[in-house]
């Protein structure tokens, strides 16, 4: 392990420096060399890039390409092989997801994940970090519990808010389970906030959205950027991709292809390349 | 009851201390709860009495039958309550409850009986015994799936019974104390019997005295034709509706609250609940180790009124009735535990015992049939024989329901129940926090 | 980049084989003290080679019966509970024939399909392998064809509803069957455990070992060389037919066996006609090594199967024969050190270990056939 520790710190080091020299604020969260193997197959493949504080950085790639994987090895779901996540500054690599998330990192799931036999309300009451409640003793004790109450009365509020901005709060008390596709994304996303995030992943969030409320959706993001939350897009609609993300950081068979601006994108020959080559592949 | 829940209250307009009260008892659950949960029982009630009536039973049969189905419904209820909390709740697939149960009896009898603790503490300290045996066999809940930890814990709570069973550990010193487990044949000495304390001067002398209490208790049930043991098996059994009250309350409470939620999560995604930075191993392990104590006090409420310990009384079929009985009632619902143990303990548990009573009195059948084939002789001789061997029959009865249960109905008698897990009511935006 | 794999794979090993070598350790450390056991005289080689004898006796039937309950485990994915009760009806489904068989014209026929309820007659038969080989032959084909009729039985009626059900409502279901099972055995045949077989009838032979002797009887030579056969037997069936390659695929992965053009009803309806047949004969053969039905025989050695099966790494046929014969081996073994009591407490512990620590198996870590 130590031996190849060393070698994969002079990797990520030549890595972050062209990442580096690309970018021009505060990176929120740097990924270094990631290396992902599953039995014989790569699949993530030393990928490093950086995400500056407020962008809505896009990552893109042809299926195959290692973004969800990404995805699951910034935010602990699985184990990297090797590399680097550095958030706000601190090494979280090889952490546990729920310390990543209590950072200020947060996901949504390529697959929505709704919480099917709650509600959705109790589905987003579930996120907000730290709460009283979750105290078994303070739950139960009589004396205590009014402060649980008197907390989850608030939260219940900002529940509610959180519910009428992603417009799914005719359907409080229905059954996760009961909601249609693009529902269950915009029911992640706002459990999601609850957590009050620094910084959000999500993995295909207008996947199964009707287009009305895609562009809604899109529009809160972009208002949510505006207050000071940094985004990590994959999404696999080019047209979202060029007109909403900024920058866009191009994976292809596990690695980092380019990253740069969406126009840089559209005209690299690599990018086609890549696109074309997983098209064919399929 | 205290302070904080009073200021707590105070928030609710007009709400003066016995309003505040009672609101409160209806905040734990909603009146239509209790009162499907007193409806069972009546109807079940209602069902024997006239079973008993028509069986010839004269008015103190009566009694003590309602008296036996209320002692197996709360104890029933009471351990699925247990067990609703880690699977129900949090999705813990937990098979080992015989071994649990073992544990805080046998722990009752050691710290009481063998070491000389009074009741009360005794009983306090078997629930912590139990409840770290818990939290040491959830250590492993955190990494198996569901399966695996099925096999662990029954595994684990055969040990138990293996070690409880053993002649090595018939007799042996623990910290300068003589203590043991009894071998095959339980541990000596009678577990002392809670309620004979209300009534007696001096339970267990030769010919116990019934001090003041007892001779009006006594006397008030005199009035009904009522004997003595039959009066004290009703004061026991109420004994114990009291403690699947208690039992209720507190389950409810940690279901209803940021706590239970959590464990909603982890049984629905666990992944989703780490992803929203939740240390889901603490709440397993929390919730385990509680449904474990409960089981252990379960235990210790059954079997103080029987007095005696053995073993056998733990072999695996208990865990499985009671997985039948909340299954019965619907895993994930606190009110449907209770009802899924009063269904259980009175009609599927206690009911075919009572009908071979009835029956045994009304047939007499020449000889008893034997063999099977001895039964096919006749009417007679296939009821006597199928009476006789009720106990076989009635568990043979448990598997089909289970199975038909699980294939028809998963979600158990009650349906799907919305049992939000929150303290106050989420879908109320303006509501107050009761 | 082959270089760095390499490197990647050595660190993902090193990082569980502390566990494995943690066991290889505790493993040479009892077997080292139990050299020095041998070699002080605490303990007598015959001692040690009757355990030995009698483990692996234990053994191959636990591997046996192991081998059904590893093929719903791993292409129906459930851990079946009612597999201990399926060794328990075959087993009396067999006897019952034997009794018939050995009894016929001279004891009425109920009490001998009821195995000699209420009386006892296994004296009176003088059943054993020697004295009675027919009968044992056709008791054993009754004990197989009656646990595989049963298996594919219940499978109808109760786990084929459910296909698309979670594996903890067939767990469930199946405790469930397993329950209901045991009790209908109890109600026709009563709770005793009759003996099958007459003790003084069965031909034994002591074999010396250092200055004393154990002694091997003709029903623990037929229970270890039947069960081989069989073994042998799946063996070429699941390498050299066409539904053993149709049972492999399926374990691998249903869905590319359905690809493949596989049927699954048929895959399954054979897994269970085989694993419930092997199952049977592991029932009768073991009635016959201890000499008497127990209405509990099956569920009683269920858990230990399991430990034999996760032992061998879940789901894997191979792995849970040589589980089995490996957790034979070590209850018996275990008495050397614990109380004769404990030797099933010693099988759960090693199990439960195994599962912590390598929940894939020792052996196998794969898990397909």
């Amino acid at each position: 392990m130590t031996t190849t520790a060393t070698e994969q710190d002079t990797a990520s080091a030549e890595e972050s420096r062209t990442a580096t020299g690309e970018s021009t604020g505060d990176p929120i969260l740097q990924v270094r060399n990631l290396q992902k193997r599953f039995g014989g197959v790569v699949a993530v493949d030393g990928v490093g890039f950086e995400v500056e504080q407020g962008t809505v950085t896009g990552l893109i790639g042809p299926n195959g390409a290692g973004k969800s994987t990404t995805f699951d090895l910034i935010t602990g779901v699985q184990n990297a092989d090797g590399g680097q996540v550095i958030f706000d500054g601190t090494d979280i690599t090889g952490r546990r997801p729920e310390q990543i998330a209590n950072r200020g990192l947060v996901r949504t799931f390529q697959i929505a994940r709704e919480l099917s036999e709650m509600t959705v309300l109790e589905n987003v009451m579930l996120a907000p970090p730290n709460q009283l409640g979750e105290s078994l003793w303070r739950s139960v004790l009589p004396g205590f519990r009014g402060g649980v109450s008197e907390q989850e009365a608030e939260l219940r509020e900002e529940a509610w808010e959180t519910l009428e901005f992603f417009a799914i709060d005719h359907l409080a008390g229905e059954y996760a389970g009961n909601l249609s596709g693009g529902q269950r994304k915009l029911l992640e996303m706002a459990r999601v906030f609850m957590t009050d995030p620094d910084m959000i992943l999500l993995d295909e969030p207008l996947a199964g959205v009707n287009p009305t409320l895609e562009e809604k959706l899109l529009d809160r993001i972009h208002e949510l950027q505006s207050e000071g939350y940094t985004f990590l897009l994959v999404e696999h609609d080019m047209n979202v991709v060029m007109n909403h993300c900024d920058p866009v950081v191009v994976m292809h068979q596990g690695k980092r292809l380019m990253q740069g601006a969406p126009e840089e994108v559209r005209q690299d020959e690599r990018v086609l390349e890549a696109y074309l080559g997983g098209e064919v592949e399929q | 009851m205290s302070d904080g829940d009073a200021q707590a209250d105070d928030t609710t307009p007009g709400g003066d201390t016995e309003q505040s009260v009672r609101d409160r008892i209806w905040a734990v659950a909603s009146a239509s709860d209790i009162r499907l949960i007193a409806v069972t029982l009546l109807a079940i009630y209602a069902i024997f009495l006239f079973l008993g009536i028509v069986g010839g039973l004269d008015a103190n049969g009566l009694y003590s039958s309602l008296e036996r189905v209320t002692f197996f419904a709360a104890v029933y209820a009471l351990v699925v309550l247990a067990l609703n909390l880690q699977w129900g709740y949090a999705g813990l697939f937990n098979i080992g409850i015989a071994g649990f149960m073992a544990i805080g009896l046998y722990s009752m009898h050691i710290l009481t009986v063998q070491i000389g603790l009074a009741y009360p503490i005794g009983a306090l300290g078997a629930v912590l015994i139990t409840s770290l045996f818990g939290a040491l066999v959830a250590l492993p809940a955190l990494r198996l799936r569901a399966d695996y930890l099925a096999i662990v814990t029954l595994a684990f709570a055969e040990i138990v019974r293996s070690i409880l069973g053993s002649q090595r550990f018939a007799e042996f010193t623990f910290a300068g104390f003589d203590i043991g487990f009894g071998g095959a044949t339980g541990p000596d000495g009678t577990l002392p019997d809670p309620v004979k304390f209300f009534l007696y001067k001096h339970p267990y002398s030769l010919r116990p005295e019934p001090n003041a209490f007892g001779e009006f208790y006594f006397g008030l049930f005199d009035l009904f034709i009522i004997d003595d043991s039959t009066a004290e098996g009703i004061l026991y059994a109420l004994f114990l509706s009291l403690f699947v009250g208690l039992y209720y309350f507190l389950l409810v409470r940690t279901g209803n609250s940021p706590f239970g939620r959590v464990l909603k999560a982890i049984r629905e995604d666990e992944t989703v609940a780490k992803a929203l930075g939740k240390d889901t191993r603490k709440f397993k392990i929390t919730a385990f180790a509680l449904g474990s104590a409960l089981m252990g006090l379960a235990a210790i409420l059954w079997y103080t009124k029987r007095g005696g310990v053995t073993p056998t009384n733990f072999e695996p079929e208990v865990t499985f009735f009671v997985f039948v009985a909340l299954i019965i009632g619907g895993a994930g619902s606190n009110t449907g535990s209770v009802i899924g143990g009063i269904v259980f303990g009175a009609l599927l548990f206690r009911g075919p015992v009572f009908i071979e009573r009835i029956i045994n009195q009304r047939l007499e059948a020449e000889a008893d049939p034997t063999t099977i084939f001895d039964a096919f002789g006749g009417i007679d001789p296939f009821i006597v024989y199928t009476t006789d061997n009720l106990s076989a029959l009635r568990v043979v009865l448990l598997g089909v329901v289970l199975v038909i249960l699980i294939q028809r109905r998963p979600e158990g008698l009650l349906g799907k129940r919305k049992e939000i897990a929150s303290s106050i009511d989420l879908e109320d935006r303006t509501g107050g926090e009761n | 980049m082959v270089e760095q794999s390499q490197d990647h794979w050595l660190g993902s090993r090193l990082q569980t084989d502390p566990l494995t070598a943690g066991f290889v350790v505790i493993g040479v450390l009892f077997f080292l003290d139990l050299l020095r056991r041998l070699a002080t005289g605490t303990v007598r080689p015959d001692t040690v080679a009757t355990f030995l004898w009698s483990g692996i006796v234990f053994g191959m039937a636990i591997g046996l019966a192991g081998i059904g309950l590893a093929m719903t485990y791993s292409i129906l994915q459930f851990a079946n509970f009612a597999h201990g009760d399926l060794i328990t009806a075959g087993a009396f489904a067999g006897w019952s024939s034997t009794f018939v068989i050995v009894g016929f014209g001279n004891i009425a026929m109920e009490i001998l399909l009821l195995v000699g309820q209420p009386a006892r007659i296994s004296s009176q038969l003088g059943i054993s392998v020697t004295t009675a080989p027919l009968a044992i032959v056709v008791g054993f084909i009754v004990s197989v064809l009656f646990a595989a009729g049963l298996a594919v039985g219940l499978d109808r009626v109760v786990f084929r509803p459910m296909r698309d059900q979670s594996g903890i409502s067939l767990l469930i279901a199946s405790v469930g069957v397993a329950l209901a099972l045991r009790h209908l055995i109890q109600f026709i045949y009563q709770p005793s455990t009759p003996s099958v077989v007459h003790d003084p009838e069965v031909p034994r032979q002591a074999i010396p070992v250092g200055s004393g002797s154990f002694t091997i009887d003709a029903h623990q030579v037929t229970l270890v060389v039947v069960a081989l056969g069989l073994m042998i037997g799946v063996h070429l069936l699941l390498q050299y037919t066409k539904l053993g390659t149709a049972m492999r695929a399926m374990a691998d992965n249903e869905d590319l066996a359905k690809i493949t053009g596989i049927s699954t009803e048929r895959v399954v309806l054979y897994t269970w006609l085989i694993g419930g047949g092997l199952t049977g004969a592991a029932g009768y053969l073991l009635a016959l090594e201890q000499g008497f039905l127990d209405l509990t025989l099956g569920w009683d050695i269920l858990l230990v199967i399991f430990a034999g099966v996760i032992l061998g790494g879940i789901g894997s046929i191979y792995g849970a024969i040589v589980g089995g014969l490996t957790i034979g081996i070590v209850s018996q073994l275990s008495i050397v050190w614990l109380p004769s009591e404990f030797t099933t407490v010693a099988a759960f512990v090693i199990m439960i270990a195994v599962l912590l620590v390598r929940p894939n198996g020792i052996f196998g870590g794969v898990t397909s056939v």
